[in-house]
């Protein structure tokens, strides 16, 4: 009985996986998840010497924005926000893809947690 | 020096209390520190790993890799922990009666020591490899190795030695209250742990949030202080909820706490059968 659990829990996590692997894998260019497929406006943010450029983007308010984080640094920075509940680690020379919103109007400050000092920004949403 | 202190203390609290909650759950069970050592053990190792991999984790799946990744080991836990404190509804009063007269080893023999282990290991293996990413990213930029060394190391110690009071502070409770009072905390650990997972996957765009946060607690208890990470890890709190956040926290509280019911009955050991 054990094993038969263990064995359920790591099925569980492979199936999590897997799905996630089908539901994403739909169009042939790669760029956009089935979830996301139907206008969801996309913004990109680059991060180059441990700054955040724009340092202030705007955003539609009340619908779901996808973010494109650049890493021109070749170390790893951490994108994070707990006005926007997000957190996530774009390694070197790498970019990586965060969903935001549906955000009411407002500011959003974000940083970058490893290079806190420098790296700010904000999300401007209207 | 500071900053590196902090930002390592902060990933290393998350697993320290994970740990601490489950070594108190698990105390004087035989071959406990063996499980929770390999527990340690390979999670240390997965995070290197991890780290070392990110940026291809990162790109799979059409970028959301890392999260799918960290929703996964979360629900995993989940699963684990859950598992272990079901276990522990059924046999609770056994073991409280066993504990009085043979000891431990004979139900220890039956006991998923193995689920907390992995539990253990993939919390470890969660903030490890952010931490490994961090003092690499550090490292990289040639800042003076005496200085990321000592608040790599400061934080390290801070960390463990928060999660050793919480376990020396749970191990000084009665058998009986020990045994309730840990597994509620694992079911708290387990429901912060499902909504944390839900929040990743609303960040890959893959689970809707149903809504914008329900409320924004953070002028009383910031996500971002060291007191509001604790308290996130201990019972889930967040600051800003999502609406699917919640519902994934009330689920496994629900199935969890459902379960241990319907297997063990009131679970915890009566006062009379533990005298």
């Amino acid at each position: 009985m054990n094993k038969m659990v263990l064995i359920g829990g790591v099925a569980v996590a492979a199936v999590i996986a897997v799905g996630a692997y089908l539901l994403l894998d739909k169009d042939g260019d790669g760029s956009e998840t089935v979830a996301a497929s139907e206008d969801v406006p996309s913004f990109g943010i680059t991060i180059e010497n441990h700054l955040f450029s724009p340092a202030e983007l705007e955003v539609p308010a009340g619908q779901k924005v996808k973010l494109v984080v650049k890493n021109l640094d070749p170390t790893p920075e951490e994108f994070e926000s707990h006005e926007l509940g997000r957190e996530k680690v774009i390694a070197g020379n790498s970019e990586g893809v965060i969903f935001i919103g549906p955000l009411e109007a407002g500011t959003y400050p974000y940083f970058g947690e490893f290079n806190e000092d420098t790296a700010q920004g904000k999300i401007i949403a209207k | 020096m500071l900053a590196t202190l902090l930002i390592v203390f902060r990933e290393v609290i998350e697993a320290a209390l994970v740990l601490s909650i489950v070594a108190a759950a698990t105390r004087g069970v035989a071959e406990r520190n063996r499980w929770l050592a390999i527990g340690v053990g390979s999670g240390l190792l997965g995070a290197v790993i991890v780290a070392a991999f990110a940026g291809k984790i990162s790109q799979s799946l059409e970028g959301a890799g890392q999260e799918i990744f960290n929703a996964s080991v979360l629900f995993l836990a989940v699963i684990m922990l859950g598992w272990h404190n079901v276990w522990m509804g059924r046999h609770g009063r056994e073991l409280a009666m066993e504990m009085n007269t043979v000891g431990r080893e004979v139900t220890a023999g039956t006991r998923p020591l193995y689920a907390v282990a992995i539990a253990v290991g993939v919390a470890i293996l969660r903030e490890g490899s952010e931490v490994v990413l961090f003092l690499y990213g550090i490292a990289s930029t040639g800042v003076g190795e005496s200085s990321l060394l000592l608040g790599g190391l400061g934080g390290l110690v801070l960390g463990a030695a928060l999660g050793f009071a919480l376990y020396k502070g749970l191990i000084n409770l009665s058998t009986r209250l020990l045994f309730s009072v840990t597994s509620w905390l694992i079911l708290l650990l387990a429901a912060g742990m499902a909504a944390t997972g839900a929040k990743y996957l609303v960040q890959a765009g893959i689970l809707p949030s149903l809504g914008a946060a329900l409320w924004d607690t953070s002028w009383l208890l910031d996500d971002g202080s060291v007191l509001g990470q604790m308290v996130h890890v201990l019972i889930g709190y967040t600051a800003r909820p999502l609406p699917v956040q919640i519902i994934f926290y009330l689920v496994t509280l629900v199935v969890i706490g459902g379960m241990m019911k319907a297997f063990g009955g009131s679970g915890a050991p009566k006062k009379t059968i533990a005298a």
